[in-house]
C-alpha cells in the first residue's frame, strides 16, 4: 500500500569508515515532481559534506567541524561523534542523475526529482 | 578514532551517572536535569571560560534569544517546520526533525562574569562564550 519512494538502508554502506557516526534526523516530503528531503547537519561546514548516489543508494556523509578551544575540558555532551552517516535506497521512478543539494545553517535540502516518464499525467477519459 | 569530546571521560561519567540513579532511585544529579532535546548541548571550560554549544541547525540568529540571568543561561527559540499542509499536494514519509519552540536551560558556574557573554551562529551551531571573572582564575603567587 504505501510504497515509499525513499527508503532508508541499514548500515552497510562504506565499509572504510567504521567508526561510530550520528544519524542526522530527516523529513521526507514527496509532491508530484519528486521528493525533497531535509537532513539536519549542525556543524558541517560546505567543504566537508558529500551527497552521492551509488546505484540506487543515496548517501550522505558529512564531518562536524567545531572550533574548541585548546585548553577545553567536556563536563557534558550530548553530541559525542564528529561524523554524520545515513543512507537511502532510492525507488526506480527517482531520477538519480537530477539530484540538487544545498546546505544552508546545517540544514541539507536535497531534491530528487521524479523521471520523467514517472511525472503524473492526466488520462483523458474517451467516452464511448 | 578521534572524538569530539573525549569518550572515556563520558564513559566514566556515564558509569557513575548510574550508578547514582541506581542508589537514588530517580532522583537526578541536577535539579533540571540534562533531559536530552533541542537543541542538543554540549558544555565545556577553560581556566577563563564557560563553553556551551548549541546544536540547532536552520533558526534565523535574529530569532534566536540568549539570555543570562542569576547564573542561569537560558536559549530559546522556535523553528519552523516544513512538512506540507493539508491542501498542498505532497506527502511526508519521514518526519523526524524538531519543529517548533525550544528552550533549554542551563546553571553556570558561580564564578562566571554575567557582563562577558558572547554569542555566535555557523553552520546551525549556536555557540555562547561565558567569560569567568579575574578574580576567580588562578594567579600564581610570588613567594618573597
Amino acid at each position: 500500500m504505501n510504497t515509499r519512494a525513499v527508503t532508508e538502508t541499514k548500515a552497510n554502506t562504506s565499509p572504510s569508515r567504521e567508526e561510530p557516526a550520528l544519524l542526522p534526523p530527516v523529513d521526507v516530503i514527496e509532491d508530484a515532481t519528486g521528493i525533497t528531503l531535509y537532513a539536519d547537519l549542525p556543524g558541517v561546514p560546505k567543504d566537508r559534506l558529500n551527497v552521492r548516489v551509488e546505484g540506487e543508494t543515496l548517501l550522505i556523509d558529512a564531518d562536524l567541524v567545531l572550533a574548541l578551544p585548546q585548553d577545553m575540558q567536556a563536563s557534558h555532551a550530548e553530541v559525542r561523534h564528529t561524523h554524520y552517516r545515513r543512507a537511502f535506497t532510492l525507488s526506480r521512478e527517482l531520477d538519480p542523475g537530477q539530484v540538487s543539494a544545498e546546505l544552508s545553517q546545517g540544514v541539507l535540502r536535497l531534491r530528487i526529482p521524479k523521471a520523467e516518464h514517472a511525472q503524473p499525467r492526466r488520462i483523458a477519459v474517451q467516452v464511448a | 578514532m578521534y572524538s569530539l569530546f573525549s569518550r572515556d571521560l563520558f564513559a566514566e561519567f556515564d558509569r557513575l551517572q548510574r550508578e547514582l540513579q541506581q542508589s537514588f532511585g530517580t532522583m537526578s544529579p541536577s535539579i533540571r536535569g540534562f533531559a536530552p532535546g533541542f537543541p542538543a548541548l554540549n558544555v565545556g571550560s577553560t581556566p577563563r571560560s564557560v563553553e556551551v554549544y548549541a546544536f540547532a541547525p536552520g533558526i534565523d540568529p535574529a530569532r534566536i534569544e540568549v539570555n543570562l540571568e542569576r547564573g542561569v543561561l537560558t536559549i530559546e527559540g522556535e523553528r519552523a517546520g516544513v512538512l506540507p499542509t493539508d491542501d498542498d499536494k505532497a506527502t511526508a514519509h519521514v518526519n523526524e526533525r524538531f519543529e517548533g519552540r525550544f528552550r533549554r536551560v542551563l546553571s553556570m558556574p558561580d564564578d562566571i562574569d554575567p557582563g562577558a557573554v558572547n554569542a555566535s551562529y555557523r553552520d546551525g551551531v549556536l555557540h555562547v562564550s561565558v567569560q569567568r571573572r579575574e578574580s576567580a582564575q588562578p594567579r600564581r603567587i610570588e613567594v618573597q
